[in-house]
């Protein structure tokens, strides 16, 4: 891949762009809809595909889509969200003929993807975050994300039957919309168990630090948390730093159960295969490209681990019955009334926010019952 | 704020932090004080640092023994360390230009190497169990001292004699402070700063070998974060004396567990401000060491 790609001189590689301009000049749908029954799919990770976490979710489910009847996967890893990615992006395109790309990191969106799809209007590239915007970004991008929110409810629930100090503990790299969300949707599924519980939280201010994550999850565990989270590019070292301690965890991104067999709850897992799919089947009909497309447990965009034998039979019994009501559309997670940490009212009483209330992606509030 | 507050466990976790996320700010500022002892500086420890840490766990997974890769490390960073001697012994070669050039082919020779290691576990470093005694699991976990930190101690010491009791150490100070009078006095210079630069690689690559062997005890790409450049600036502070080095990196591994540990308190109010807080640290101190008192006088900038 990378490697073969070295090989080839600055030259021929602006010749190829040069001459895939003039090819998309002439045509901009020529190249898509020339594909037919065959495609070459392209993913693009900020990170090592094996990382027990972000980037192993998104390569796992690539390693399925690469299974899929006439499709060629590109994988390529490690790609910085600077110019490196539009580097990448070009070479996927002009190379190997790439006519769908996946750029999985958030901040390669915007200015990269905008930039490369200007100049490829006949590729599609869909992007996992959440900026599309109809009339403002082209037709040729889009963007596509899961509501895990809902898999850490359910690690909440796991979380509050297991607990017996009453205290969790979540390692959050940075206070965005969607960390907090994750936070929230965790202590809320905890407190559905027992309104006693509280969650602690140590933000370690970036996406990947070891250090600070091992000394987080230390912390939480000196402060009596028995089950600890985390939202963080990796969760490898929360995961292990908590089962030496003797604390359960619940796992993020990715099944960490063989970290810590007798540790492990349960866990919230991507499922990236289905937008994947549709996405694939799209391009490779010529339909229309889905330019925003949200999902959660019940479209299959996200799945949780297997139960590990720390939760007990009532445990697993009560995360199945909730997640069945995911599952058939009667649970809503965020409804009022629903006071923050400080006693503020955030969602007045009758109010029902759905999972696509766009409501949820600007929050800035930590529910009652989170210390951080 | 919250109301139950849990103050007391935040100096023990500090204590803790201290030790155990001290131990590779210890063993690199060890590796730069003997290294600009001999009159080089080698940035390119932060290079060793993390090809180490690859090292050790590589290492560690072929072999199932974390020994084993304890020595990996070393060899890898004494390697580096010793290229460094090597180039810069070349006329007209800056040390500062080849360590950052060191520094990168370090990171990036272990990210291609350590490809293979992300996954797999790694058998650890054994810890003595200092506090087997007490009941509380907090005191348990802060004495639980990881076998590096009392090398790290003896490194301390052995280099604090060598220094000053040894005619080697002699020499390699006569060299650091000033080369035309080590050349006139007949000194090997090049052997003396070779095995000053070697030894300081592999320094470096036992604290590397910290890093992914024993405390967080796993290897990725995201590992060292830049702690090898922050020893680097901490000889500045300890100036270029090996046990202040020694309080030095315990400041600092104390300075980045107060962040998490206030938090976990439920002190949550200027969490930025406490995980800055090594960063700060490193600017104040060297705000406040920056007459260089005890600098060798070879690391002058003007050569």
């Amino acid at each position: 891949m990378s490697e073969s790609r070295l090989s080839v001189s600055r030259r021929h590689f602006l010749q190829a762009v040069v001459a895939g301009s003039l090819v998309s000049l002439a045509g901009p749908w020529s190249r898509a809809l020339a594909a037919g029954d065959k495609l070459t799919v392209g993913f693009i990770y900020v990170g090592p595909r094996d990382d027990y976490g972000y980037n192993q979710a998104h390569a796992e489910a690539a390693a399925q889509i690469r299974k899929l009847p006439g499709i060629t996967a590109l994988e390529e890893e490690n790609v910085a969200e600077t110019v490196a990615v539009q580097k990448t992006m070009e070479s996927m395109i002009e190379l190997d003929g790439a006519q769908l790309i996946f750029p999985t990191s958030f901040g390669y969106f915007d200015p990269h993807v905008l930039k490369v799809a200007a100049k490829y209007p006949g590729v599609r590239f869909a992007h996992c975050g959440g900026l599309w915007r109809e009339g403002v970004h082209p037709k040729n991008t889009g963007s596509f994300f899961g509501y895990i929110d809902e898999g850490q409810y359910l690690n909440g629930v796991a979380a509050g039957h297991a607990s017996k100090t009453r205290k969790l503990g979540f390692v959050a790299a940075k206070p965005i919309p969607q960390v907090l969300r994750n936070i929230n949707a965790f202590t809320m599924g905890a407190r559905s168990v027992d309104p006693s519980i509280t969650t602690r939280v140590i933000f370690t201010g970036d996406w990947a630090m070891p250090v600070k994550e091992a000394e987080a999850a230390n912390s939480l565990v000196d402060q009596g948390a028995d089950v600890l989270t985390c939202h963080v590019d990796s969760p490898k070292v929360v995961v292990e730093t908590a089962a030496r301690r003797g604390a359960m965890v619940c796992g993020y991104h990715a099944d960490q159960s063989a970290l810590a067999p007798q540790a492990y709850l349960t866990g919230a897992q991507w499922n990236w295969v289905t937008p994947y799919t549709t996405l694939v089947q799209a391009a490779m009909s010529g339909a229309p490209m889905p330019n925003f497309i949200r999902g959660g447990l019940r479209e299959g965009y996200i799945k949780t681990s297997p139960y590990g034998p720390a939760l007990s039979a009532a445990g697993q019994a009560a995360v199945s019955a909730t997640k069945e009501k995911m599952l058939a559309g009667a649970l809503t997670i965020f409804k009022g009334p629903l006071a923050d940490n400080k006693g503020r009212t955030v969602i007045a009483a009758g109010v029902e926010l759905a999972q696509t209330d766009v409501a949820l992606e600007a929050m800035d509030w930590l529910v009652e019952g989170v210390q951080g | 704020m919250s109301a139950d507050v849990d103050l007391w466990a935040v100096p023990l976790a500090v204590f803790a932090g201290a030790i155990r996320a001290g131990s590779p700010f210890l063993f690199v500022s060890l590796g730069e004080c003997l290294t600009e002892r001999g009159g080089r500086i080698n940035l390119g420890l932060e290079g060793a640092l993390v090809m180490g840490a690859m090292s050790a766990y590589g290492g560690a997974v072929l072999s199932g023994s974390p020994w084993l890769g304890l020595l990996a490390a070393i060899v890898a960073g004494g390697l580096l360390g010793l290229l460094h001697g090597l180039i810069c012994s070349l006329p007209r070669v800056n040390d500062i230009a080849v360590g950052i050039g060191l520094m990168l082919l370090g990171i990036g020779l272990a990210f291609f190497l350590g490809k293979p290691f992300i996954q797999p576990r790694a058998p650890g470093l054994p810890a003595f169990e200092l506090g087997a005694w007490s009941s509380n699991p907090l005191v348990r976990e802060a004495l639980r001292i990881n076998v590096l930190f009392p090398l790290g101690l003896a490194a301390c010491a052995l280099m604090h004699l060598a220094l000053t009791r040894t005619r080697w150490g002699l020499a390699l100070r006569c060299v650091g402070d000033s080369q035309d009078t080590a050349r006139a006095l007949g000194l090997p210079i090049l052997r003396l700063r070779l095995s000053a630069t070697a030894l300081g690689g592999a320094l470096a690559g036992i604290g590397g070998a910290s890093l992914s062997l024993f405390y967080p005890g796993s290897w990725n790409e995201g590992l060292s974060s830049g702690q090898g450049l922050m020893a680097v600036a901490l000889v500045v502070f300890a100036r270029w004396q090996p046990w202040r080095c020694l309080y030095a990196a315990l400041l600092f591994g104390g300075a980045g567990a107060l962040g998490p540990a206030l938090q976990a308190a439920g002190v949550t109010g200027a969490y930025h401000l406490f995980n800055a807080a090594p960063y700060v640290l490193t600017l104040a101190l060297m705000a406040f060491a920056s007459e260089r008192t005890g600098a060798p006088g070879e690391l002058r900038l003007s050569r």
